[in-house]
Parts: structure tokens; C-alpha cells; sequence
């Protein structure tokens, strides 16, 4: 197999005649899609360049001759690939090709209801487009229609109308080929053919808004979008998706104000035309929010009042002036926001307090993070060319969807070998038939260094390995014994950006050390000032502890939830401590105790980036033209103005260029320091060890008010094995409790393949939200009985 | 003196010819014996030199069919035996298999050999319940004798009854267990067929032939047919014709000669229109009484010898509610995979029914040849060509009876005057 060297392989090519002209195409390429290279549209409808070939609408006929002998009628041109000496004649010069085509099309209109002028892809819709372009003039077939109910609810995010249908067999085969979940599929024959789901069983993929996307008519629509626009009211503003560090392309549709709609867009190093049903649907949080509008002050008598921005600025001024100041960040903002953060704290507050990291952390990660992470480019082309794929405390179904749907594309197309050390088997290690090690939650470490890797492998690690002592320090091993690639995976896309963006306190921009000294001069060369702090900065808990203790007094909090983080009731007793400067979208746990509240725009409301897990930037644009919010790093450098120590970042456009100008540091990185490997506690009778992740789709504050999404959820269960299922007596679908000192949980069971020491439950989804209701995290001690 | 060249059917007379033993009596199973001595390189070339064509419809020599199986490639070989036959008016498997089910078996054993095979299916369709029965009960009878499961499995599987799952990829998917829609080809059958394994699949009719090329040899089989049409092969004969039934009879005989055999068209009527090899080829009339029945021949006459399901109608018919009925089996049929034929049967149904009764009119005559020639070589299997085959050679040759009907404002014809029951009813 070549990884490195197969670009640089010769492919062979190709010279066919296509209407007369003469293309040059890779060895394998299909008709169509050489034809494509000649500007020569060929008509189809189930042809799709990411799917395999069907041949099944039967609209991209074209006449065929190889050496001089023609086929005898036309052939399917997204079936065939180019062969030498082959002359191909199109709609363009062959008369009988057009008729074919022309013929097609008429078919394919007879039983369409020709609803255009209601049908949600009326205006971009290629059945009406190519109609124009291939079709006849008139029409002549007069007789009755075939009609169906609708539409029917194939998921409660997509609906189908069938009689719009053409039958391509694009949705069956995305959800068969691409995100292996072949939950729809064609049933009955002839014209009664239709998408179906199975008896019972709703279309529940996290890939499903795909097929709405790929769907060449009006017959799979998007609940949230169905009757809401006319393509041609819609304005559209090139994005990237917020949610997770996949960094998909999008397109985000504006109308007169308001996001309707967002589409994966097209990105074949990243995500090529996908993207997951969070990235293309919660978008509503931006408007179904309680929006903060204006500044708010605590007042003297301790209620939080409207204020103006100057009021606001000068009292978030005063109670930051001279005090000992943190900055706590959350992994949502941009990259030019944490920048904005970054330098605030070190100028404006003259601190290294600062952590992204919004979460459960550890030190050891914030060194790895350092050490391997900040300027490190392992990327998706990587995966292309693994001998071997490791995931580490990773799940990437439900964390970093695109990820899972490269690896998918690779396992499929050419068998890629997937390891998992993980404590419960999952729906995504199952589709890559990936080899499970199997371990109790808190002995990873030891698990990881028996990985039987090379230099062509690649580990992806997942930011839940600060909940396992050591597992950072194996992977490292790992890596410097065999050569592997390491790919630090986050779950939330603001994070790898805020770590290049120095919003840590052991790194300044650009993966610089703090305890470098060279590093220090060099950016306080490029911002201008005398010195920056030499003492490496907290941790996002020590910060709270610092806050608790009275060690620190104040604190500025930028897209960050207490109940994201571990002790959230710890975290709140000392932000009510402190004085606290809030810089979010709308109320929050935070907000609710700030003395100083800022309102920030929403991502459709600003420009920026974010760097996806590769590094990879994912620039967007506002796609609300007359937004009156603005994005953090603006208030930052007001606030910074305030307080008399500038940071001259007016625009996110300079925070941007300036970071840029920036730069990566070329010298030393932040020494790791390896931790011994963590073992699992040992445990009897009820107790288990819990391990515990978000799920994609769950209560996540930005899929606030997008129901129909909600419904595509997969169920809140606790996990737990066959063995401990009979010892505590219960059986799958039965009400389990599991406890500690904290609080309980009281779900339905599943019995699956689960380390027999432990019980899994959802971390933030319905009727399950460990941290908050347990306070407990990975490799803790719950109890876990029949309810 | 008689034409007929009775070999697959040649003791079909005898009360239990359908047994083993009655098999045996008759020098069954001594085929397979000889060749499963032989170089199965032997087999095939012998199968070659024979000439057997496949008898399916589409006439491929089999023996040509056998010898594309890549041997020495370490890969498990399948042979599927298609018995779905559903073909209207095709009607000689299931007669076949009732009367001689062990004639198949030893064939499947034989072509198993020759193509290295060790497991070999038989799909026939769901609704020949005893035929199945038979069949099955004969599978158990060669265990039992040890002329299976020495090397060789054979599994006779049951459609659900879908006529696209004759078409021989859609085979492959439905006795994979998935819906019976056509495959995509490449790759063919012989390179990644069942289970993604090099397969051949051959009809009923083909392998059962194969048992006595081996015993009588491939100059004997030679010596019957035409040119480039060897052997004998059975001439299904149905509708309005004194003694129906199958006829076997060497490759291009001429249906004057099998109506001889068969007493003839129904008494005091005359020959009409016909169907040399069922519903989905292109009609004859009387003018073609003496077109040699081989597939050269017929292909001359403009039509296919497909399976010799010779469908005869006398001048009570109307063609075009024979031609309706048929393209109503075709809509129903009609797998919905590619758009000329789901969509295309669907508007033909439409015209041909306004036709048929009278309220359609003469340019519905050309929207139904447009519309069969945006069909026709446009689909995604043979199935949508088929549908459009009688439609386009009746107005050829009745057009003035479309025209009549039009003219007429009904059907000029009394159905009841076509059916069996005919004199009883007035």
C-alpha cells in the first residue's frame, strides 16, 4: 500500500472524444464525469460522484463507440468508465441520445405531481432544472397520475412525499454506503416503488438531513424547513459548523434576518459533501434562546439591570481593575475570540489564568496539549492512508461525526483496520468492525501500550483521556515506539483553536511556552508591551479554587457553563464569590451570578474561524447582514480600552491578522511530563465504575428549540453487562438506579458488550445528566440496582 | 412421420416417470457417471462442440457460458439453475420438472463438475407449489442414492413469485435474500455472481439437455437442428390450437409442422397472430407459418425464438386486448428500478385501455410506438424491451385493427367469442 508516495504514483491516462473534443481523464473515470471536464452537462438523476454507480434513472443515456464499434443502443454514461479509443456523443450530437433523454425525462415528469409552485425544492430543484434543459416541450401524457398519501414521517426530521418521488435511490444508498445505517431502503415494484422505512423502526441516523440534501427532487424534506422559503428569497452565506471540531463547510440560508436552513457544503479534504443532522439542523438555539440584548449591571441591591455599554464597560472596569483576575473560556468561542481572551488576560489582566478547556480536564492533558497538540497537523488525509486506526477514549459517532465518517469510507473502500480501547462497545465500532479492548474505566493507560501499531497507523485520542490517569503519557509512548500519528480529537470546534490562540496558561499564541523566555519577548515584541507574566497560569480548576479561597478575586467568562464543568455546585458558590464579568449569547448558569453581563453575537451573527482537530481554519462570514451583536474579541478590546491596558482588537478581522502575523513557534515545545498509568478501582456487588460521554444528539444548549432533531435522539440507557444484569436482576428495557452520596439516576437498562465493572449512562442527555445530578465522572464508584 | 425428437421428454408417457427408480430404468444417471470420470475441461468442450444454446431465450451457448468461470483462482463456483419461469405463455420447465426432475439433477451434477462447482441452486418460482414439491422430493431421493452430497450440494430455493427475478442478476440478489431487482454488469455473473463467487446460470432446459450430450455425444446432438441451432428442444404450444402441450422437436421446425402435431387450429377457425417464444416476442402472423423455429430464423422474421412458448390466436381474437393483457402483465411486473419501464408500462396501460375501448385515438397509435422506442434499448434490463415487443409488432401488423376500434368507438370483437366456452354461452 503507498501512503506518502501515492501522489506522486503517475495515473494513467485516459484520452477519450466526447462531442468532439478530446479529454484526458484518470484511468477509472466514469463517462459523466469526463464529459463534466468538457463543460458537457450530461442529465442524471441517481448519479452521484460520492455513491457508487446505479445506473437506475436511466436519464444520462449517451451513444458509445469503442474501436469503431458502436453499441448498439445508448448506454448509461455514469455506469461506464472511459475506456481508449472510446467516442462518446451526448444530447449535444447525437440526435438519438437526445431523444433518449428527452424520453426519460417525459417519463419521469408523468407521475410527478408538477407541484413546483408549493414544492420546497421548487427553484433548486435539478428535475426542474433539467426539464428545461432535457425535456420536452409539451407534454402528452394525459392520463391519471399515481398519488400517495403525505407525507409520511420517515424520521421526525424528514418527511417524505412519495409521489414526488423519482426513484433514484440516492437516500437508500447515502444511508447504506456512507453512514451505514440502512434504515430506509425501496419497497414494492413498479410505480408503486417507494422509499420506506422498516415496520416500526424510524429513519434514526445522525446522517439523515443528507438525503434531503441529496435528494435530486421535493421527495425528502427537512421538517424544520418544509414551507419556511422559496430557494430564491434565501440568501446565502458561505459557514462552518460550530458544534463539534470535524469542521465541516456549510451554507447557512438567511431570510430577511433569520437562519432557516443550513447544507453540508463542499469540502473533499474535510467533509466532502456531508455533514451530521446537529450540524445541518440546530441551528434555532440562536433565536429560540432568551437572547441577551443589552449589557447588565448588578445593581446595589443585587439584581441584575439593563445597562448601557458604556455603564456596563466601566463597571466591569472597576471591579477588574487591580484585582487578581482569571479568564475562564469556553471550547465554543472562535479562534479570533480566544485570541481576543488570550491577550486580554496577559495584557488587560496581566495573567497567564486561562483555560479553554470547559470541562473535565487534567494536567497532564493541558501538558500534552502543549506538547503534541498546539501546531501539530495530523489530518483526514492521514486516515486515507492508515494501515491502522486507534481510538482512544474517542467515540466518533457521537464526537466528531465526520471523523466516523471517514473512517467508515475507509474501512469500506479498502478495509482500514480500527482498534478501540474503550470500556462499551458502540453502534460505530460495530459498522467498522473495529477490534474492541475491552477495559474497566480508569485502566486505559495500560491498555494502550499493548496496540500493535506502525509508523503508517494514526491515533485518534479523544479529549475524555484527562479522565484516565496516564492515558495521555501511553499514547505519547505509544507514538514514540511506533511511529504512529497522533490526532487530538475535541469534542467542541472552538478548542484546538483556543489552544494555538494561547488561551492556556502554559502557552501563548502559537504554541509558544510561557516559561520560555524567547517566547515571552517574541509576542511582547509583536503586541507592543514591555513583558508579559513569566508565571505559567492555572488550570481551569485550580482558577475555581482560587476563586474559592479568596486566591483570586475576579474573573471574566466567555461561553462557558458551570454544569459543563466537574462540581458545578463548587463552581457557582465561588463565580458567587468573585466578581464576575459574563461575555455570552443568552442567560446562563453563569450568567446568573455574574456582576457584569456582556452580550456577544451568535455564529451566524459574526465573522471568523474556528481550527477543526487538523488545525484545518474553517473561516465564515456573518450571515446575518444587519446583526447589532458583535463577536467577543470587539468587547474584549473595549473592555481592555476600560481598564486602560489596550489590545487594539477592534474587528475580528485584525484579531485575525494579527494572529496570523503571528505565526507558530519554531522553538521548544512545553516539555511533556509522563504520569504513571492509572489503574481501575476495584469494585463488588452493586457498586460499578461509571464511564460516561455526550451523545450527538442530546440536551446540549445549542440544539435548544429544534424538537424535530430531538426526536432522532438515540434513547437514554444505562449500560451494563449480561453478568451484572442477572446479579442485580433485570433485564433490558427495565429501570435501573444508579446512585452515589451525590444523587441518583433512574433510567431504562441495556444489556450490551460493557466491561463487567462498569455501567455507562449518557453525560448530558435526557433524564441523564451525570455530571450535574452524580458529580461523578469516568472511573468513579456508583451503585447501580434494579429501580 | 413424425418430427418429433423426443428426448428430454422421451418417457414422459411412462405413470412414474418422475422417479428415481423409473430414471434409473430408463439409463438415467449413467451420464453423470461418465463424466464425472472425465476432465471436466472435457465436459465443457464437449458441451461446446455440441452446440447447446441456452434455451432461456436468449440462446448464449452454454458450453461458452461454462468455460468463462476463471478456474485455479481459489474461489468458490456456483451453479444457479433458473426455473422461474413466468414468462406468459412459457411453459416447459414446469412440465419438465413434473415429469422428469432427476434429468435436471444429474445435469446440475455434471455442470457442476465441469465448472468446479460444489454447490448448485435451483430457484424456481413460488407459486409452482408442486412442482416444488417434486422437485424437492427428488433432491432427497438423489441424496439418498448418493448421486448428491458426494462432493456436490444441491438446494432448490423458492421465489416469491416476481417474474424480474428470471432476469438472472435479479436471480442473484433474490437468492441472496434481497429484493430480486437487476445488478449492474460489470462485473458478469461468471466473474462475481452469487455471493460475489464466479456462477453460471443456466435455465432448466440447458442443463437438463447436458446429460444426454454426454451419453449420446456431441456429434448426435449435432446432427439435429439447423446451422447454427443445434439439438431438439421443446416447442410449448398453447391457445387456440386442438392439442396443446409441449412438443419436442429438433431446432427449426416450422410451426405449420408442430400445428400438424397438434391437430391443428381450433376447428372452423384460422391462425391469426402468434408468439414464437412468449408475450415478450414480437408477434407473428400466418405469413410467418413457415419460418424456420430456430433462433436464426425467427431473428430473421424480425422476432426472438426466446422459450418456444408458442401462444396461437385464431381471427376471434382482438390483438388489442391480447396486447393489453400482456402489457398489463408487464406494468404489474415491472420491478421499478429503472424509469422507461416502471414509469413506460404505466402510461401504456393507460393508452392501450382507452384503445381497447374505443376512446382512444389514432395519434394514441403514435404516442405508443414513441413511447415504446423511448423504452425499448433504454431500460436497464430486457424487461422494459419485452413489454414494448408486442405492442410494436401488433400495430405493425393489425394497425387497421387499432384503427377500428377507434373508429368504432369499442372493441369490433366479442370476447366470448375467443374463449373455450365460446359455443356454450349465447
Amino acid at each position: 500500500m503507498t501512503t506518502t508516495q501515492d501522489s506522486a504514483v503517475a495515473v494513467e491516462m485516459i484520452t477519450v472524444v466526447i462531442d468532439g473534443f478530446e479529454v484526458s481523464v484518470p484511468k477509472g473515470t466514469l463517462i459523466i464525469r469526463a464529459a463534466e471536464k468538457l463543460g458537457i452537462q450530461i442529465p442524471r438523476f441517481c448519479d452521484h460522484p460520492l455513491l457508487d454507480p446505479v445506473g437506475a434513472c436511466r436519464q444520462c443515456l449517451v451513444d458509445v463507440e469503442i474501436n469503431g464499434r458502436a453499441f448498439p443502443k445508448p448506454q448509461a454514461s455514469c455506469t461506464i468508465p472511459v475506456e481508449p479509443n472510446m467516442i462518446v456523443k451526448t444530447q449535444l450530437t447525437s440526435p438519438v441520445a437526445d431523444k433518449a433523454q428527452k424520453g426519460v425525462m417525459e417519463l419521469l415528469l408523468g407521475n410527478h405531481p408538477l407541484d413546483c409552485p408549493v414544492c420546497d425544492k421548487g427553484g433548486e430543484c435539478p428535475l426542474q432544472n433539467q426539464a428545461m434543459s432535457n425535456g420536452r416541450a409539451d407534454a402528452r401524457l394525459d392520463g391519471y397520475k399515481r398519488t400517495f398519501e403525505k407525507p409520511i414521517n420517515i424520521s421526525s426530521s424528514v418527511l417524505l412525499d412519495r409521489e414526488r418521488c423519482v426513484l433514484c435511490a440516492r437516500c437508500t444508498r447515502f444511508s447504506a454506503q456512507i453512514a451505514s445505517d440502512p434504515f430506509i431502503t425501496l419497497n414494492e415494484r413498479g410505480a408503486l416503488q417507494q422509499v420506506g422505512i422498516y415496520e416500526n423502526d424510524p429513519f434514526k441516523s445522525y446522517f439523515s438531513g443528507n438525503t434531503v440534501q441529496i435528494c435530486p427532487v421535493g421527495a425528502l424534506t427537512g421538517a424544520s424547513y418544509r414551507f419556511r422559503a422559496r430557494p430564491f428569497d434565501l440568501v446565502s452565506t458561505p459557514s462552518a459548523c460550530e458544534h463539534c471540531a470535524s469542521g465541516c463547510d456549510m451554507r447557512t440560508d438567511v431570510r430577511r434576518g433569520k437562519t432557516l436552513r443550513r447544507l453540508a457544503g463542499d469540502d473533499p479534504s474535510v467533509n466532502e459533501e456531508w455533514n451530521c443532522d446537529k450540524g445541518r439542523w440546530a441551528f434555532k438555539y440562536v433565536t429560540a434562546l432568551d437572547r441577551l440584548t443589552h449589557p447588565l449591571v448588578r445593581n446595589s441591591s443585587g439584581e441584575l439591570v439593563q445597562a448601557s455599554w458604556p455603564e456596563a464597560l466601566a463597571a466591569a472596569a472597576a471591579g477588574l481593575k487591580g484585582k487578581r483576575a482569571a479568564v475562564l473560556t469556553g471550547g465554543r468561542v472562535t479562534t479570533e475570540d480566544a485570541y481576543g481572551y488570550s491577550k486580554f488576560a496577559r495584557i488587560a489582566l496581566a495573567t497567564n489564568d486561562i483555560d479553554y478547556r470547559a470541562r473535565v480536564t487534567s494536567d497532564e492533558e493541558r501538558d500534552f496539549l502543549a506538547a503534541y497538540v498546539a501546531g501539530s497537523s495530523t489530518t483526514y488525509r492521514d486516515i486515507d492512508t492508515a494501515d491502522h486506526v486507534a481510538l482512544i477514549a474517542f467515540e466518533p459517532e457521537e464526537e466528531s461525526p465526520i471523523v466516523f465518517l471517514r473512517l467508515n469510507k475507509n474501512f469500506k473502500k479498502r478495509g482500514l483496520k480500527v482498534s478501540a480501547v474503550a470500556t462499551k462497545g458502540s453502534i460505530a465500532m460495530d459498522k467498522l468492525k473495529a477490534d474492541f479492548i475491552k477495559v474497566a474505566p480508569g485502566a486505559e493507560a495500560s491498555a494502550v501500550a499493548g496496540l500493535a501499531l506502525t509508523a503508517k497507523s494514526v491515533i485518534l485520542v479523544g479529549e475524555r483521556a484527562s479522565e484516565s490517569a496516564g492515558l495521555f503519557s501511553a499514547v505519547a509512548a505509544l507514538a514514540a515506539k511506533t511511529g504512529a500519528k497522533i490526532a487530538y480529537i475535541p469534542r467542541r470546534a472552538g478548542e484546538r483553536g483556543a489552544l494555538e490562540a494561547g488561551a492556556l496558561g502554559t502557552v501563548l499564541p502559537g504554541g509558544r511556552p510561557v516559561v520560555d523566555a524567547a517566547a515571552r519577548v517574541d509576542i511582547a515584541a509583536a503586541w507592543g508591551v514591555d513583558s508579559l507574566p513569566a508565571t505559567p497560569g492555572r488550570t481551569s480548576s485550580q482558577i475555581i479554587d482560587a476563586l474559592a479561597s479568596g486566591d483570586l478575586d475576579a474573573v471574566v467568562v466567555g461561553g462557558v457553563d458551570a454544569h459543563d464543568l466537574p462540581h458545578s455546585h463548587a463552581v457557582l458558590d465561588a463565580l458567587k464569590k468573585s466578581f464576575v464579568v459574563s461575555l455570552e449569547i443568552a442567560p446562563s448558569s453563569v450568567t446568573a451570578v455574574a456582576d457584569v453581563v456582556l452580550p456577544v453575537a451568535a455564529i451566524t451573527e459574526k465573522s471568523g474561524s474556528f481550527l477543526n482537530w487538523e488545525g484545518r481554519a474553517r473561516a465564515f462570514d456573518s450571515a446575518v447582514a444587519d446583526s447589532h451583536n458583535r463577536s467577543d474579541v470587539r468587547i474584549l478590546s473595549m473592555l481592555a480600552d476600560a481598564l486602560g491596558n489596550p489590545i487594539s482588537l477592534g474587528t475580528v478581522t485584525s484579531s485575525a491578522r494579527e494572529f496570523n502575523q503571528l505565526g507558530s513557534w519554531d522553538g521548544a515545545r512545553v516539555q511533556f511530563a509522563p504520569v504513571a498509568a492509572g489503574t481501575a478501582k476495584s469494585v463488588s456487588g452493586n457498586d460499578a465504575l461509571l464511564s460516561s460521554w455526550r451523545r450527538l444528539l442530546d440536551m446540549g444548549t445549542l440544539q435548544k428549540g429544534e424538537d424535530n432533531l430531538a426526536g432522532t435522539r438515540r434513547p437514554t440507557v444505562a449500560v451494563i453487562s449480561t453478568k451484572r444484569a442477572e446479579s442485580i436482576g433485570v433485564t433490558t428495557g427495565q429501570q435501573v438506579r444508579v446512585s452515589n452520596a451525590h444523587g441518583s439516576i433512574t433510567i431504562p437498562v441495556l444489556v450490551e458488550d460493557i466491561h463487567e465493572d462498569a455501567v455507562w449512562i449518557p453525560r448530558n442527555s435526557f433524564a441523564s445528566q451525570a455530571l450535574v445530578a452524580l458529580d461523578a465522572v469516568h472511573g468513579d464508584v456508583v451503585t447501580v440496582v434494579k429501580a | 412421420m413424425s418430427k418429433l425428437t423426443p428426448v428430454l421428454s422421451a418417457h414422459w408417457d411412462q405413470p412414474d416417470s418422475f422417479t428415481i427408480e423409473a430414471y434409473t430404468r430408463n439409463g438415467g444417471y449413467t451420464a453423470s457417471k461418465k463424466a464425472l470420470a472425465m476432465d471436466p475441461d472435457a465436459v465443457i468442450q464437449m458441451v461446446k462442440d455440441s452446440g447447446l444454446r441456452g434455451r432461456g431465450g436468449a440462446g448464449f451457448p452454454t458450453g461458452m457460458k461454462w468455460g468463462f468461470i476463471p478456474q485455479g483462482d481459489d474461489k468458490d463456483h456456483y451453479l444457479v439453475v433458473n426455473a422461474d419461469e413466468s414468462e406468459p405463455g412459457t411453459c416447459k420447465d414446469t412440465p419438465l420438472l413434473m415429469a422428469n426432475p432427476h434429468v435436471l439433477i444429474e445435469g446440475c451434477i455434471i455442470a457442476c463438475h465441469a465448472i468446479r462447482a460444489k454447490h448448485a441452486f435451483i430457484y424456481i418460482r413460488g407459486e409452482v407449489t408442486h412442482v416444488v414439491r417434486r422437485v424437492n422430493a427428488a433432491i432427497a431421493d438423489a441424496y439418498k442414492a448418493g448421486h448428491l452430497g458426494n462432493g456436490i450440494e444441491l438446494t432448490l430455493h423458492i421465489g416469491a413469485g416476481a417474474y424480474i427475478c428470471g432476469e438472472e442478476t435479479a436471480l442473484l440478489d433474490s437468492l441472496e435474500g434481497f429484493r430480486g431487482q437487476p445488478r449492474l454488469r460489470p462485473p458478469f455473473p461468471a466473474i462475481a455472481g452469487l455471493y460475489a463467487r464466479p456462477t453460471v446460470v443456466n435455465n432448466v432446459e440447458s442443463i437438463s439437455a447436458v446429460p444426454a450430450i454426454i451419453n449420446n455425444g456431441a456429434e448426435w446432438y449435432q446432427s439435429m437442428g439447423t446451422e447454427k441451432s443445434k439439438g431438439a428442444t421443446l416447442y410449448s404450444l398453447s391457445g387456440h390450437v386442438n392439442n396443446p402441450g409441449q412438443f419436442e422437436a429438433p431446432l427449426g421446425i416450422t410451426l405449420r409442422e408442430i400445428l400438424e402435431l397438434a391437430g391443428g387450429i381450433r376447428n372452423g377457425h384460422k391462425l391469426k397472430f402468434w408468439t414464437p417464444g412468449g408475450s415478450s416476442t414480437p408477434l407473428f402472423t400466418d405469413e410467418h407459418l413457415d419460418t424456420p423455429l430456430d433462433y436464426e430464423g425467427v431473428a430473421a422474421a424480425g422476432s426472438m425464438l426466446g422459450t418456444k412458448a408458442l401462444q396461437i390466436f385464431d381471427e376471434t381474437t382482438c390483438v388489442v386486448r391480447a396486447v393489453l393483457r400482456w402489457t398489463e402483465f408487464y406494468k404489474h411486473e415491472s420491478c421499478g428500478k429503472c424509469t422507461p419501464c416502471r414509469e413506460g408500462t404505466w402510461w401504456l396501460v393507460q393508452i392501450l385501455r382507452d384503445l381497447e375501448n374505443g376512446t382512444g385515438t389514432e395519434a394514441d397509435l403514435e404516442k405508443l410506438l414513441d413511447l415504446c422506442d423511448n423504452i425499448m434499448g433504454r431500460s436497464f434490463c430486457a424487461l422494459g424491451d419485452g413489454a414494448t415487443s408486442p405492442i410494436t409488432s401488433s400495430i405493425k401488423y393489425f394497425r387497421d385493427e387499432y384503427i377500428a376500434h377507434v373508429t368504432n368507438g369499442a372493441c369490433p370483437f366479442d370476447p366470448v367469442k375467443s374463449t373455450l366456452f365460446a359455443g356454450a354461452v349465447n
